[in-house]
Formats: structure tokens, sequence, C-alpha cells
């Protein structure tokens, strides 16, 4: 009640809060990095547009390391087990977390996606965002490491128009690589440099899943981040703490 | 769109903490956006509108401060421009967001009795 004339009107209070408004989210994802981190799995948010070769990516890291590491992954989809039936068939346990019409992964539902599911046997759990260059960049999961897939046949400027999914990636595969040839407007070092302008550590992989090319560098920098832990201190930066360039 | 699934946590946050001071109603948020936040502000305002009905937001406005990125260097704080590379040009370390990823609620004027 306002108490300077006690008329009986109610009153106006400021009260600050200065707190994120997904600290809900961030409260969840730090869960899921704890159960992470004792059980020494690996978990890796693989995140990029609509087609830039996530699950192949995934697919041939599965045909290299299967016989050596235990793999799992979960899959956001909006509305189809397509891609986790493609990880299952290439030797990976997957799991479909179904999102509807949600345009990216949260924390919950990488929580929730846990249950019932055999995660604690990994070495690795790849985190298959939903294909989408926005919003999956805006929602912490608990995960080791971001990693972008970009396709060459997106175009050298993505990175420049979606700075935000860019800064928060630990690590760049530049995808698809061998349709270079066939795309003469195309240059990794346009590519690069356009990373190195949204990127504080600028670290890209040229890969093709479909020849191999590249992708011993990319099961490298797995091993090292696995080697390399305990995951929450890697955050933004590549797992060995340096700036790195591969071109 | 996660504009929506933002929002819904703000009027789930601005909620609870009008539950605990036993607050009427709502009458103003202030929150801040960063530029390199992935929150599209005006999606932000529109979600705003739609969530807000029947909730203790119903007739709450809504101030959203937006922050441009700011990009520095960690060890000689010089800044580095939009489109630079994002390196210091003289220390040659990796530049720092100093501000413009914020997804923040500051503050709410609410009616309490």
């Amino acid at each position: 009640m306002c108490e300077t004339c006690g008329c009986g009107d109610p009153e106006i209070v400021p009260v600050d809060v200065h707190d994120k408004i997904l600290a809900g989210n961030d409260r969840t994802a730090a869960h899921n990095r704890e159960h992470f981190r004792e059980r020494r799995v690996v978990a890796v948010n693989l995140m990029g547009s609509p087609g830039a070769g996530k699950t192949a990516v995934l697919e041939a890291t599965a045909g290299r390391l299967g016989g050596r590491q235990r793999l799992g992954a979960l899959a956001g989809d909006l509305a189809t087990e397509r891609d986790a039936d493609r990880l299952r068939a290439a030797g990976i346990t997957a799991k479909s977390i179904t999102t509807g019409s949600a345009c990216h992964l949260d924390a919950e539902m990488v929580h929730r996606g846990l249950h019932d599911f055999p995660w604690r046997d990994f070495e690795y759990l790849f985190i298959e965002n939903v294909g989408n260059l926005v919003c999956p960049a805006v929602y912490d999961l608990g995960q080791a490491a971001n990693v972008v897939a970009l396709a060459v046949t997106e175009g050298e400027d993505k990175p420049l128009k979606y700075p935000v999914m860019f800064r928060k990636a630990d690590l760049v595969l530049i995808t698809k690589i061998d349709l270079l040839p066939h795309l003469p407007d195309v240059r990794i070092d346009s590519i690069a440099d356009a990373l190195g302008r949204v990127m504080p550590r600028p670290l890209y992989f040229p890969v093709s899943a479909r020849t191999g090319e590249g992708m011993d560098r990319w099961l490298e920098w797995l091993e090292h981040l696995r080697v390399a832990r305990p995951s929450s201190e890697i955050s933004g930066r590549a797992p060995t703490g340096e700036a790195v360039v591969v071109s | 769109m996660h504009e929506y699934s933002i929002v819904q946590a703000l009027i789930e946050r601005v909620g609870a903490e009008a539950s605990v001071r036993h607050a009427t109603a709502v009458h103003r948020l202030r929150v801040r956006i960063g530029e390199l936040s992935g929150v599209e502000v005006d999606l932000f305002a529109t979600a705003y509108t739609t969530f807000r009905e029947r909730t203790i937001c119903e007739r709450a406005e809504l101030d959203v401060q937006v922050v441009p990125a700011r990009w520095e260097c960690p060890d000689c704080g010089a800044p580095i421009s939009r489109g630079h590379r994002l390196t210091c040009a003289v220390c040659a370390v990796p530049a720092r967001l100093a501000e413009g990823d914020e997804i923040m609620l500051d503050q709410i004027e609410m009616e309490v009795l």
C-alpha cells in the first residue's frame, strides 16, 4: 500500500533482477555438463544449415572411429527419424529428439533425451542439432565443444551473415570440399577470411565425408578434445588452448 | 523463432518474481538484448505481445535496450571495429567481446498492495 498518504492505492516497486533470461536453460546445461564430465563422455554439439552435411560427417566419423571408440548421437529433427536411422546404420547408437515446431535443441530436451539412452557407455556423444544457422547458437546444451558444419555450396559469406553462430563455434568443418572443382567462384581462403571476422579464434578444417579428405584432422581434434578434459574449460577455444588455423 | 521460447522463459521468470513479492500486476519490464545475442528484437517484441496475454505481464510494457557488439583486445584494450579481423593488430591476440551478447532481464516494475 502507498504509505506516503495512506490512500490505499497500490505501490509501484522497481525490482532489480539483472539475470540472464535463459538462466534456467544454463542451469540445466551445467547439470548435463557435470554428468558428461563425471562419466568422461565428450559431448559435441554439431550445428549447421539443413543440408550442410552434419549427418554425413558423423557417418564418415563412425566409419573411421567406430571400431575403436563407442559413439552415440542424439539427433534433433523437426519431424522425422531419418537422421537417427542413418546414424544407426553407420554403427552409432542414436536416438531422435523430435522437436516438433521448435527450431533448436535446448538443455532440457537434451537432458530428457539422455533418459532411457545408454549415454554413459560412450566416449563421444554427438548432439546433432536441428538444421538452422540461427536459433541453436543461443542455447547451451552442456557440450564440451560447438562444431559448425558449413558446406562449400553455401557460399563464402555465410559466416558474415550468421555471426552469432560462427562466434559460438570452437571448430568449423568446411564440408563437401569434393565439390570444389564444380564451384569455380568458391575459395576456401575467402571462407577463412570471413571466419576470421566473426570468430576470435578461427579454427576450421576443410573436409569431405565422401572422399575422406581432411577427416584425419577432425579425428585428431576429437582425440585432443577427449584427452584435454575437463571440458567446461574448453568452451570458446580450441582444445589445445591455441588459435590454430588450418587451410 | 527461438524468440518465442525466450519470451516464455521471461514471462515465467517475471511470474515467479511477482509471486514471491505478492505483486498484483506488472507495469514494465526492462530487458537488454545484445546485437550478437542471436535474438531479433522485433521478433522478440512480437512474441512478447502474443505470449503476455492472460499472464501477469498482460498490461506490462516491454522496454528493450539494444546493446551494440563491442570487440576489444583483452591485453591492451584497443577497440576492434566491426567487420575487421578479430585479432589485435598490435598484441596479436584474439579479440574479446566486451558486450553485445546479453539476453538479460534487468528490472521489473510491479504493483504491490
